[in-house]
């Protein structure tokens, strides 16, 4: 690791100050996928003679330009299938552009996949040096890191094992130590912030926060994870169907994010309602999950849009069918997908949402949302009839489920991501220890 | 050269994994087979050209041969072999090539250090034709690689090459005078003696007599040398090594982009 001081970390507003050490400029990518089942001489030979390609063409790149500056820390975000991991071997150079071209300045290390040609056979220690050869490095060159190397992977007993008698976690360690201590200085990572477990992955997490401050080490970063992007990146890019969707500040990125995944989650709600819809006009009584023959409808949408601050009230409808009475309940319950759990719930008998008209009709209701920090939140509503004699408790007729149920995100800069409850509406206040010992006092006198 | 020697080393280590005598097997695998072959050739079929030397000969033959027949038939098959580590890594990668047959080339100097002892005790007269070994040996390298690269590139596309291979060697095996000498085919006169000059053009034949006759039996092996008048007859089997070179690099490397995808 450099010495270098903290205050000279590359920023989201002095990178382009530094060189440029990966510049990605037009680079188009498609595949050959065989349309037929069978890739031997013989194959090739009946496409010939009829005349056919055998193939059809996979375009996954289109047009992605983007220059990384030495220093930075670069996340790339993108949905499964969406390009990012031919862009990664495209910047590793072991896919070529088919049109377009990357330049690398500096030595690249690629961690795409684990344990890149580990060899079962031979021990930690052979494996680590074939592993730093292939990434380039001499023999003398890995002598100087494997100490570092070992350490980190906290294998030390373990080295002149055979690499087949390593569990797969202390497989895994070990490559990743190789990939991020290797004195390379362009490093590519895919996918890797599960590997190990908690203490391992709190150790990569201190150094991926140290790395970040130093400007001479610059890290590509592929993952899903929104969060390990918001904690270590500079700049980040979200790529969306092969194409750069959005690239720069790290906030932006990730709202576009999550974004696009709730629109691709209402897209994919929407076609199942409508399949539905179609499957009951042709007769047959199918009803979504949930749902029943009592009430075949019930549904909750957003009004508002699907990313709000939490200054903003979210807005939302329920629409239902009910035909048997005009004394029934609705229950929503509010579900934080982020962290697990009901957060809120109206109750079962809530008078507030007593309704009163039967047959098919929509109420629209608005929630605030100041309490919150930043997370994502599903709303469920249930129709609910009272049970004669008993004022506790409601009968359930029905649950809006699936695509149901509505989502929507909480994005604000002056929020937190971990915690469900801001700092601004609630905070732990200091006492003197006065006020202690009477609160102590007060206790002693309670039990007594 | 830290990955290819990284490479070599793991594919000699792998070699003898896990048996007990270890890397001594690499020594002790052929004197056996050449014992078993001295016996069975020199003394029971009695196919030789009744020059005392002529066991040494047939060694000499049948190892550099398998050398052959070892770098094409382990190259053919080492990028896909290798493929997850192309997959993951970007380093050249006619290196896991010349790995196989940098592989072979070491069996193939275990093996002439046990012919050598042998001709040593056959009283072989070595002369200062020695000289010309480096030559006929870098020779023999280059258009086993060679044709390793051009078959290890068709493999990758098309695996029926392997199959290929196989009968295929076998054919220029025979088509090869290693298993019976050249001599004893050109005495018979006629249509044989010019099919055995037509086998001399083979440049793995050609270089295969030269090294015999080179090292250890100037006077009976026939080699292109003595048997052609015309310079060009003589250049034959070096234009040859040159054009399926030149062909295989190219081919090579215009494909060798791909390999990763394709894979």
């Amino acid at each position: 690791m450099s010495d270098a001081m903290p205050g000279d970390a590359v920023t989201i507003d002095n990178y382009e100050e530094q060189p440029v050490v990966l510049d990605v400029d037009h680079v188009d990518k498609w595949f050959k996928l065989p349309t037929e089942q069978s890739t031997g001489l013989k194959q090739a030979f009946i496409n010939w003679t009829k005349g056919i390609k055998g193939y059809k063409r996979q375009h996954v790149l289109r047009d992605v330009s983007f220059q990384v500056h030495r220093g930075e820390f670069f996340g790339i975000v993108g949905r499964n299938g969406g390009g990012k991991s031919t862009l990664l071997k495209i910047i590793s150079q072991i896919y070529y552009p088919n049109r377009g071209s990357v330049h690398v300045e500096g030595k690249l290390v690629p961690f795409i996949e684990l344990g890149v040609g580990f060899n079962p056979e031979l021990t930690g220690r052979e494996n680590v040096y074939l592993n730093g050869a292939l990434l380039g490095f001499t023999h003398d060159e890995v002598d100087a890191m494997y100490d570092d190397i070992v350490e980190f992977a906290e294998l030390e007993e373990f080295m002149d094992q055979k690499l087949k008698n390593y569990s797969s976690g202390m497989q895994v360690r070990l490559a990743f130590s190789v990939a991020i201590k290797a004195q390379g200085d362009i490093l590519v990572l895919d996918e890797v912030l599960a590997v190990g477990d908690e203490a391992f992955q709190r150790k990569c997490d201190d150094y991926f926060t140290s790395i970040r401050q130093d400007p001479t080490k610059t890290v590509i970063l592929v993952t899903h994870d929104m969060g390990a992007i918001k904690r270590y990146c500079t700049r980040a890019m979200f790529i969306q169907n092969g194409e750069v969707a959005a690239i720069g500040d790290k906030e932006t990125v990730a709202e576009r994010y999550t974004l696009a995944n709730l629109d691709i989650m209402r897209e994919e709600e929407a076609r199942k309602a409508e399949r539905l819809q179609q499957e009951r006009s042709e007769g047959k009584a199918v009803y979504p999950n949930g749902l029943n023959a009592r009430c075949p409808v019930l549904r909750t949408y957003a009004i508002s849009p699907l990313v709000l601050t939490s200054d903003e009230k979210f807005c939302f409808a329920v629409e239902y069918e009910f035909n048997e009475s005009d004394d029934f309940y609705l229950a929503i319950a509010l579900h934080d997908i982020r962290r697990g759990g009901i957060t809120f719930d109206t109750g079962a008998h809530n008078e507030r949402f007593h309704m009163t008209e039967q047959g098919h009709h929509t109420v629209y209701f608005e929630m605030p949302l100041d309490l919150f920090n930043n997370g994502e939140f599903r709303l469920f509503t249930s129709l609910r009839t009272p049970i004669p004699g008993n004022t506790d408790t409601t009968d359930m007729v029905a649950v809006a489920l699936d695509d149901n149920a509505c989502t929507f995100a909480i994005r604000d800069p002056r929020n937190m991501d971990y915690a469900l409850i801001n700092t601004r509406v609630m905070q732990i206040e200091p006492i003197t220890e006065e006020e202690a010992l009477a609160v102590a006092a007060q206790t002693a006198a309670n039990e007594a | 050269m830290t990955v290819l020697r990284g490479l070599v080393k793991t594919d000699f280590k792998m070699r003898y994994q896990g048996s007990f005598l270890g890397v001594a097997w690499s020594v002790l695998k052929p004197v056996l087979l050449f014992v078993v072959m001295y016996i069975v050739f020199a003394k029971f079929l009695r196919l030789t050209d009744r020059t005392p030397t002529y066991p040494v000969v047939l060694l000499l033959g049948i190892c550099s041969w398998q050398f052959v027949s070892e770098t094409i038939g382990i190259g053919l098959r080492s990028i896909v072999d290798r493929g997850d580590l192309l997959r993951k890594v970007h380093f050249p990668n006619y290196i896991v090539v010349v790995s196989a047959s940098i592989g072979s080339l070491i069996s193939l100097g275990i093996n002439y250090a046990v012919v050598f002892v042998f001709a040593l005790f056959q009283h072989v007269e070595f002369t200062w034709r020695v000289l010309w070994l480096p030559l006929n040996l870098l020779e023999l390298y280059i258009i086993s690689l060679s044709l390793a690269l051009l078959f290890a590139t068709c493999y990758v596309y098309f695996r029926d090459i392997a199959h290929i291979w196989e009968v295929f060697s076998q054919i220029i095996f025979y088509a090869m005078p290693i298993m019976y000498p050249l001599s004893y085919v050109i005495d018979k006169g006629g249509v044989y003696a010019s099919l055995a000059k037509l086998e001399l053009l083979n440049p793995i034949a050609q270089t295969i007599q030269d090294i015999r006759h080179n090292l250890i039996a100037p006077a009976t092996q026939p080699t292109v040398w003595n048997t052609f008048d015309s310079w060009w007859e003589k250049a034959m089997p070096f234009a040859l090594v040159l054009c399926v070179a030149c062909l295989s690099v190219y081919v090579f490397r215009r494909n060798s982009k791909r390999f990763a995808e394709v894979m």
